[in-house]
């Protein structure tokens, strides 16, 4: 099963609100994922600073600081339960050598200038309120409860999968030909931490951006490579796109209204949002990208 | 009388009115704050009216048989699955396969229907005021579909015996399904069936569409494979 969630807000009215909306709406989809949960929630872009979502895994906050110190000198850590967020001015290319060869017992859950992500195994109901997801403001966010299929319920198979800077993807859904596709992605140059089908997804859109393709084309496009069934969220620093497939058998709902377009697989997910009573409610159509 | 979901559970509401007292007049109910939850008034079976005042989720009005019952707002897949007899008014839009398998009764929905509406139907009428998305009437056996609006694509795929009414474009029918001769036959069926729900329409304006019988007839020429 799974459950997807976003929610994007056109207005300032709700930004403070943004992370206790999105704690909801994952509390709503926790029938339809009750083994791990994830989100991604973004914030204005600081042009110079870049934010690296880390889970710890095993070793404690203050064990990391000593090790990360060593290497950096100005950082800012804020711990998030077993997440720590690095904020640092350092370029990716230089922190994603240095966390793999000198600190490789913690994981990247992602980095960018806007997004912060976390993801853990647990019901989600846990999870939002470990880290804290609603006292967190911001612009944009997007959510995933899971039921696993493809892989163990471990963090590394939970979503959201960022493979790329300020982008990651949600998926409700299976592919069935992720193997060959990761096969071809890796000989591109394209990295991989898991057996997971939507890693793989992630890493094919991050692919083809990389090549210069837009977002929408890029899932466009995604509709004849990736074969299976799926209802996909990606998040970029800029909002995010919503693609089902041609069949269409995987659930979507969007509402808009005046200040935020909430998408979610089922209603319930959503019926906490202001005003949503007078929300135009409708269903995505298949194979048609929308974006916010 | 009223039943809020806000403070009451759905499996109290929906027992209350899957075991209607018959001594007792009380066959007027309102269901407040759906919120979208499932199997909203499913498996009804006494002649009763029900409002439900809001958004639900998949299954509404599931299996039902006699029961009247309006939505007052958007329905998640599945509304009105498997209905024996009755009347579902939905006043929004419904979600994937509105009317699955349905036996008999009647689903109106004013709004849109999306993908597979009628998918299976087995003899309910489906009338849809907007549009219907890809393959409804998907393997539909009898009843009717009438749609006010515009198809999707693959509309009736492997269809049997029901009838598909379009007023508006079909994208493209599926696989045996095809336009057939809307005759006076047709046009008096149609007008009965708008008659009996109160539907002031033109039957004049529609298409008909249904199958061909190439899929699903045995054939004489296949016999040596078997």
């Amino acid at each position: 099963m799974c459950g997807i969630v976003g929610i994007y807000l056109k207005t300032k009215k709700y930004e403070k609100h943004l992370g206790k909306f999105l704690s909801g709406m994952l509390d709503g989809m926790a029938t339809r994922g009750p083994d791990s949960a994830g989100f991604a929630i973004y914030t204005k872009e600081n042009k110079n600073i870049f934010k690296y979502s880390i889970c710890l895994n095993l070793i404690s906050a203050s064990n990391f600081k000593k090790k990360i110190t060593k290497f950096l000198k100005k950082t800012k850590l804020t711990n998030y339960a077993d997440h720590v967020v690095l904020e640092t001015n350092e370029k990716p290319s230089k922190i994603l050598d240095l966390l793999k060869n000198e600190i490789p017992e913690v994981s990247l859950v992602g980095y960018g200038k806007s997004i912060n992500i976390f993801k853990q195994t647990g019901n989600p109901k846990d999870v939002v309120k470990k880290f804290k997801l609603s006292s967190f403001s911001g612009t944009h966010g997007i959510g995933h409860t899971r039921m696993a299929t493809e892989s163990a319920i471990t963090t590394q198979g939970s979503h959201p999968y960022s493979t790329s800077e300020d982008e990651c993807l949600v998926h409700n859904g299976s592919l069935s030909n992720h193997n060959n596709v990761r096969r071809s992605l890796i000989k591109d140059g394209q990295n991989f931490n898991s057996e997971n089908d939507t890693e793989v997804a992630a890493g094919y859109i991050s692919n083809q951006i990389s090549k210069g393709k837009d977002l929408e084309k890029t899932l466009k496009n995604s509709l004849k490579d990736l074969d299976g069934f799926y209802t996909f969220i990606a998040g970029t620093k800029d909002g995010f796109a919503l693609l089902r497939d041609e069949i269409a058998c995987k659930p979507a709902v969007v509402a808009e209204t005046k200040d935020y377009v909430a998408v979610a697989s089922e209603f319930q997910a959503m019926a906490h949002l202001p005003n949503v009573n007078s929300a135009k409610i409708f269903e995505p159509k298949p194979g048609v990208v929308y974006h916010w | 009388m009223n039943f809020d979901l806000n403070k009451k559970t759905l499996r109290e509401v929906n027992q209350h009115l899957q075991n209607i007292d018959r001594e007792k007049n009380t066959r007027k109910f309102e269901i407040l704050n759906p919120q979208g939850q499932h199997a909203i008034c499913a498996g009804l079976k006494e002649d009763i009216d029900v409002t439900i005042k809001g958004h639900t989720g998949y299954y509404c009005a599931g299996m039902n048989q006699k029961a009247n019952i309006t939505v007052h707002g958007n329905v998640g897949t599945g509304v009105a699955e498997n209905m024996m007899s009755g009347k579902i008014i939905v006043k929004g839009n419904a979600s994937q396969s509105a009317g699955a398998t349905g036996h008999g009764g009647a689903l109106i929905i004013e709004g849109d229907a999306s993908s597979r509406c009628g998918i299976s139907m087995k003899g309910i009428d489906i009338v849809v005021k907007g549009s219907v998305g890809h393959m409804s009437a998907f393997m539909a056996q009898k009843g009717n579909l009438v749609v006010m609006g515009d198809a999707d694509a693959d509309l009736g795929d492997s269809i049997y015996e029901a009838k598909i009414f379009v007023k508006g474009k079909v994208k493209s029918l599926g696989s045996d399904c095809v336009e057939k001769k809307m005759d006076q036959k047709n046009i008096d069926e149609l007008t009965r069936l708008f008659k009996e729900l109160n539907i002031s329409e033109d039957p004049k304006k529609f298409k008909r569409y249904g199958s061909s019988r190439n899929l699903y007839n045995f054939k004489i020429d296949n016999v040596g494979a078997y």
